[in-house]
C-alpha cells in the first residue's frame, strides 16, 4: 500500500470512528474515536466465567439420578417393590459411585490430587460438602446395595439375612438422606457465585436440579421396565414442578442481570430443556405415551444442564450483567 | 509516602509477617505513569509465564485483565473528562471547535486481598489460606484445581492456568509476594514503582493516608476522586484498596461486590425444602398405588 493509499484509509476509519464511536475489529477499536463506548473497562468480564467444560452439567445430570434413585429405592423397599428396589439401588451405585466421581475428577485441573478434596471439611463451601455428600452417598450405597442383593437372593441362612435386610434397610435409608443432598446441592453450588444468573437464580436451581434428579430417576427406571403407578405419579410430580419453574423463570425477570437467559443461545437451552422436561413431558404423560414422556423428561433434564453452565459462561463474561446485578 | 527516599515503607526492610501486622497496598493513579514495571517485576520475581503476545487495540493495554499468569495488569483509560485543573483545548477535529475533554488515567489493578474473600471462602481443598498479615495465599502444591474460586470471586481476579505453561491445572492469583514478606522485603511491584503510585505498608496506615490524599486532590480540583475500599458490603474491605477518579464501571471494578456465601442461606433453603418435597412425593406415589 503506498503512503496515499495508507493515509486515505486512516482518514477513512477517523471518520467511522468519529460517526460510530468505535471502529470493529483488532487494533483499530479506537482509532479517531478515542474514547470507548463498551461497558466497564473496554467490555472486559468483570468476573471470570467458570471454566468448567462438559464433564460438569453431565456430573449435575448423573448426580441428580443417583440421589434420588436411593430415594426411590428406599419407598420400594418400605413398600415391597424388592425387584424396583434392587434396580434402583443399582442405579444409585452405577451413576454415584463410578460416573459422578469419574466425572469429577476429570474435571479437575489437576486430576491425581483429587483426594485434597477430603482435606477438610468446609461447610460454607458448597464443593466441599458436595465433595463429602458424594462420599458419604457412596459409603451407604454400595454396602446398601450388596446387602440388598445378598438378602434378596437369601444367600445366608435364617437370623443373617434378617440381620443383612435390617442392615440393607438402615444403609438405603442413609443413600436415600445423603441421596436427596447430592441431588439438590448442585443448585446451591452455583448459586452461591459471583455469576450474576446463577446468584439470582439461587433458590430456582436447587428445586430445578433436585426435582429433576428425582424425575429423571424415575424416568430411567420406567424405561428400565419398571411400569408402575407409583413412577408414574413421580413422573407427573417431576414435570408438574418443572412446569411451574418455566413459569416462575419467565416471570421473574432480572433485566440485563439475567439477560443470558432470555437473550443467548444457552438460555435458549435453559428453556427448551424446561419445556422438554416440564410441559411436554407432562402432556406425553396425560396422554399415555409413557416412554416418550421418561425420554422427553431425560432429554430435558440433560440440555437444561448444559445450559445452566452455558448461561453462566455468558453471563460471567457480561461485565453488563456484574454492573446490572449490583444497582 | 512520596518524598521519603529511602525511609519511605516501599524500601524499608519490615518485620510484618512475624508482628502479625495486617498489611496493604494503596494504589493511586494520579500518579503512576503507566510504565508497566509493577507488571515485569511481579513476573520476573515470582516465575510467572507469558499471558499472551495480543495487540487489544484498547489504548496503551495489552495485557487485558488480571488472571492465572497476570497478577499485575495497568489499566490505560481513556476518558471524555477533565483531569483535575486540566486545560481543555478547542480544536479537536471536526467537533466545531468546541471544549472536548480528554483525560488518560493509569491504574495497577491487583488481587484486592478481600476480607471476607470468596476464593478463600470456596476452596474445598483449603488450599486457599489468610496469612499472618491478613493476606490471601493460595498453595499451590494443595490446589487440585476444581475451579469454584474462579467463580466465588466477585472481582474476577483468581483463574486456572491453562495448558501447556508451568504448573497448569492449578488456580493462580496475586501471592501478595508472601515469600518475600517472611523475608522482611517489600513486595516485588511496590518495590521498583518509580513513583510509588503502590504504597506497601501497614493497612491503617494506608488507609488514613488514602483518605487524606483523596482530599488533598478533591482540594486540588479533582472532584471525582474517591477511594475504592468496598467495607459497606459483605467483602468487608479489600487489603489491596484503590484511589480512582469516576466510577468503579470504568476500571472494570463492582461498585457493589459480594462475597457469595451471603448466597448460601437462601440457596440451602431452597435444597432442604427440595430434599424434603421430594422424598414426601416419593412416599406418597407409593403410598397411594400399593
Amino acid at each position: 500500500m503506498d503512503a496515499a493509499a495508507s493515509e486515505k484509509r486512516l482518514e477513512q476509519l477517523r471518520e467511522k470512528a468519529w460517526q460510530e464511536g468505535v471502529v470493529p475489529g483488532r487494533g483499530v477499536d479506537v482509532t479517531g474515536g478515542p474514547i470507548p463506548r463498551k461497558p466497564g473497562y473496554y467490555g472486559e468480564p468483570v468476573v471470570k466465567p467458570p471454566v468448567w467444560t462438559w464433564e460438569v452439567p453431565l456430573y449435575f445430570f448423573f448426580g441428580g439420578i443417583a440421589g434420588m434413585s436411593a430415594v426411590i429405592a428406599l419407598a420400594a423397599v418400605l413398600f415391597h417393590h424388592v425387584d424396583l428396589a434392587r434396580a434402583a439401588m443399582w442405579l444409585a451405585a452405577i451413576t454415584g459411585t463410578i460416573l459422578s466421581p469419574t466425572l469429577l475428577i476429570m474435571d479437575l485441573g489437576r486430576p491425581h490430587l483429587f483426594l485434597n478434596m477430603l482435606r477438610v471439611f468446609k461447610h460454607r463451601s458448597p464443593m466441599s460438602m458436595g465433595a463429602w455428600i458424594l462420599t458419604a452417598f457412596g459409603t451407604c450405597a454400595v454396602p446398601g446395595l450388596i446387602a440388598l442383593e445378598l438378602h434378596a437372593h437369601q444367600i445366608f441362612p435364617g437370623t443373617l439375612n434378617q440381620l443383612l435386610s435390617f442392615a440393607a434397610g438402615i444403609l438405603i435409608f442413609g443413600a436415600a438422606i445423603f441421596g436427596t443432598l447430592l441431588a439438590t446441592y448442585t443448585g446451591v453450588l452455583i448459586g452461591a457465585t459471583a455469576i450474576p444468573v446463577w446468584f439470582l437464580h439461587r433458590t430456582l436451581l436447587p428445586i430445578h436440579f433436585g426435582t429433576a434428579g428425582l424425575g429423571s430417576a424415575a424416568a430411567l427406571l420406567e424405561l428400565l421396565g419398571h411400569r408402575i403407578p407409583a413412577l408414574n405419579f413421580i413422573g407427573y410430580y417431576a414435570a408438574a414442578v418443572e412446569t411451574a419453574l418455566l413459569i416462575w423463570l419467565s416471570v421473574a425477570k432480572h433485566g440485563a442481570a439475567d439477560r443470558a437467559i432470555h437473550e443467548h443461545g444457552s438460555g435458549w437451552l435453559v428453556r427448551i430443556g424446561e419445556v422438554f422436561n416440564g410441559p411436554l413431558a407432562l402432556l406425553l404423560r396425560f396422554f399415555g405415551f409413557i416412554p416418550w414422556a421418561a425420554i422427553s423428561f431425560l432429554a430435558g433434564a440433560l440440555v437444561s444442564r448444559i445450559g445452566w453452565i452455558g448461561v453462566g459462561k455468558v453471563s460471567g463474561a457480561d461485565p453488563e450483567a456484574v454492573f446490572a446485578s449490583q444497582r | 509516602m512520596i518524598g521519603e527516599g529511602t525511609h519511605s515503607t516501599n524500601q524499608r526492610r519490615h518485620n510484618y509477617v512475624r508482628e502479625n501486622v495486617e498489611v496493604g497496598f494503596f494504589t493511586d493513579p494520579t500518579v503512576c505513569i503507566g510504565c508497566k514495571a509493577c507488571e515485569v517485576a511481579c513476573k520476573e520475581w515470582n516465575q510467572v509465564p507469558d499471558d499472551g503476545f495480543i495487540w487489544s487495540g484498547n489504548s496503551y493495554d495489552n495485557t487485558g485483565h488480571l488472571g492465572a499468569s497476570t497478577w499485575r495488569h495497568v489499566l490505560f483509560l481513556e476518558q471524555d473528562r477533565q483531569k483535575g485543573n486540566q486545560i481543555v483545548s478547542s480544536h479537536s477535529l471536526g467537533n466545531g471547535g468546541g471544549e472536548d475533554p480528554f483525560r488518560w488515567v493509569f491504574l495497577s489493578d491487583v488481587c484486592k486481598h478481600c476480607e471476607e474473600a470468596g476464593c478463600l471462602e470456596a476452596c474445598p481443598t483449603g488450599s486457599i489460606v489468610r496469612t499472618e498479615t491478613g493476606t490471601v495465599f493460595v498453595q499451590d502444591d494443595v490446589c487440585n484445581g476444581c475451579g469454584y474460586c474462579i467463580v466465588s470471586c466477585p472481582f474476577g481476579v483468581i483463574d486456572r492456568r491453562p495448558q501447556p505453561l508451568a504448573d497448569a491445572g492449578g488456580a493462580f492469583k496475586c501471592t501478595f509476594c508472601y515469600d518475600r514478606q517472611k523475608s522482611g522485603l517489600v513486595p516485588a511491584c511496590a518495590k521498583v514503582c518509580p513513583t510509588e503510585s503502590i504504597v506497601f505498608g501497614r493497612l491503617d496506615d494506608l488507609r488514613a493516608q488514602g483518605q487524606q490524599r483523596v482530599h488533598q486532590l478533591r482540594e486540588a480540583g479533582y472532584t471525582d476522586a474517591q477511594l475504592y475500599d468496598p467495607t459497606e458490603t459483605s467483602v468487608r474491605g479489600i487489603h489491596a484498596f484503590f484511589l480512582i477518579l469516576g466510577e468503579p464501571e470504568a476500571y472494570g471494578l463492582p461498585p457493589k461486590p459480594q462475597v457469595p456465601t451471603i448466597y448460601l442461606k437462601s440457596a440451602w433453603t431452597a435444597a432442604f425444602a427440595t430434599a424434603i418435597a421430594s422424598i414426601i412425593a416419593t412416599l406418597v406415589a407409593f403410598a397411594f398405588s400399593s
